[in-house]
């Protein structure tokens, strides 16, 4: 079967971006996906740390210690963008104002639970960031993922063994296997399946009820 | 006159007291006040609770302040970094007490802090860890924590241009917890990079009020004093 990579992944999630969008992505994986986004669409990318029209980074030599992104990169400012404080931008998360945001997972459940912030390790020191804000907060929260752990595990999961980041705040899942709805009446709705991969298979390695959405 | 501007840095945190609870602004280093944290190393207060996002940044900053054995415990949202190795060692060797908040809430609880609010309900965390043992309440269908406010003895911010009222501008991502930090703590001294003279700042984007700053002062090469 053909498996997307990383950068195919990130291309996939960014096709499902819409003109005008509002939207945050999460730090690791998802930054990619600001590699993908259409060039015909205007899309607003909110970094929490306290702006909005974050631009692509900057060239060697022209980076900004004073303007970074949440994942502490140096970054640029688009035509238009602008900062704000931190009280501001959580406003934003947390008041349903981004249209979407893009998050890594551990694991997400067949209710839509996120678990994406701690393994739950004893002598792990937690950290947290604004991981719990981004998953309540924004109108669509795209995960995106690997479908398997490198043990084979499946990170969709009927409950969340690692501990949760937010309670059934996951809308779609894009993993290098198929793209998933976690529909709050239908379960979790197949849309996509990568090339010569069959619905039984995916099934087969996913340990909770899939439907198969037909149109 | 009023006149909030100080010339020495030694001078802007001479009172910080042991046991004292100071809010440091900055996302990692951006906006860290890396000059007024020097000042309150060489001057001695132990014994602190620190609010800040992170724990520290390698070796420098807040970091330093970690390493001195000044701090008792922190309240931050990411305390685990790449470079975050003081920190961790302090914390693995129980030297230092943590409260984890996401950083939303830790924004939130700050901002009511500043604004004289008793508690917030917040939809962030419902139903995980962070919440555990914490009153929740179920408004127009959705689920909130209860949570209080941060207050602070002092707040150590890092401004752009301030004047001697105390106004102040910031640069870039740098802004991020300066300003609610400024609101949200009793006495507040801001470092800045250019001390402006009163009415130069333009007052439709004056970002913090002076009512918010007790003091002002002018830190680095570029720092230029020209108040008037």
């Amino acid at each position: 079967m053909n498996r997307m990579n990383r950068d195919q992944l990130a291309a996939r999630v960014a096709r499902d971006i819409p003109d005008g969008a509002y939207v945050n992505l999460g730090i690791g994986l998802p930054t990619k996906v600001a590699n993908y986004l259409p060039k015909d669409r205007e899309i607003f990318l909110h970094s929490e740390n306290g702006v909005l029209g974050m631009g692509p980074a900057p060239r060697p030599g022209e980076e900004d210690p004073e303007l970074i992104n949440a994942g502490k990169e140096p970054i640029t400012l688009l035509k238009g963008g602008c900062f704000f404080h931190h009280g501001d931008s959580f406003a934003m998360m947390r008041g349903g104002h981004l249209d979407v945001c893009v998050l890594g997972a551990f694991q997400v459940s067949a209710s839509g639970d996120l678990a994406n912030w701690h393994t739950g390790a004893p002598d792990a020191i937690p950290a947290v960031g604004g991981a719990m804000d981004l998953a309540i907060g924004a109108k669509q929260v795209f995960v995106m993922m690997d479908h398997l752990t490198k043990k084979g595990e499946s990170k969709i999961v009927e409950h969340c063994s690692y501990p949760v980041t937010g309670i059934g705040c996951v809308d779609r899942i894009y993993t290098d296997l198929a793209v998933i709805d976690v529909s709050p009446h239908a379960g979790l709705l197949v849309r996509e399946m990568v090339e010569g991969l069959s619905f039984q298979e995916l099934q087969r390695i996913t340990p909770t009820p899939l439907t198969l959405w037909t149109p | 006159m009023v006149d909030k501007i100080v010339h020495s840095i030694e001078e802007a945190v001479s009172d910080v007291y042991s046991g004292a609870t100071v809010m440091i602004g900055g996302f990692g280093t951006a906006g860290m006040p890396s000059e007024l944290i020097d000042a309150l190393i060489a001057q001695g207060a132990k014994d602190l609770t620190i609010v800040n996002n992170n724990a520290g940044n390698g070796d420098t900053g807040l970091a330093a302040l970690l390493k001195a054995k000044r701090v008792n415990k922190i309240i931050c949202s990411f305390p685990r970094q790449s470079d975050s190795y003081v920190f961790d060692a302090l914390y693995h060797a129980k030297e230092i007490e943590l409260e984890l908040v996401p950083q939303g809430n830790l924004a939130a609880r700050i901002q009511a802090a500043g604004a004289g609010l008793g508690a917030i309900f917040t939809p962030t965390g419902f139903g995980t860890l962070l919440a555990e043992g914490k009153e929740c309440r179920r408004i127009d269908g959705r689920d909130y924590v209860l949570e209080y406010p941060i207050r602070a003895d002092f707040a150590l911010i890092k401004a752009f241009q301030g004047d001697r009222w105390g106004n102040l501008v910031f640069r870039k991502t740098a802004r991020n917890f300066g300003p609610i930090m400024a609101s949200a703590a009793k006495c507040t001294i801001a470092q800045v990079s250019e001390v402006v003279p009163l009415g130069e700042l333009d007052p439709e984007v004056i970002v913090t009020p002076g009512i918010f700053v007790k003091r002002v002062v002018p830190v680095g090469a570029s720092a230029t004093a020209r108040a008037a």
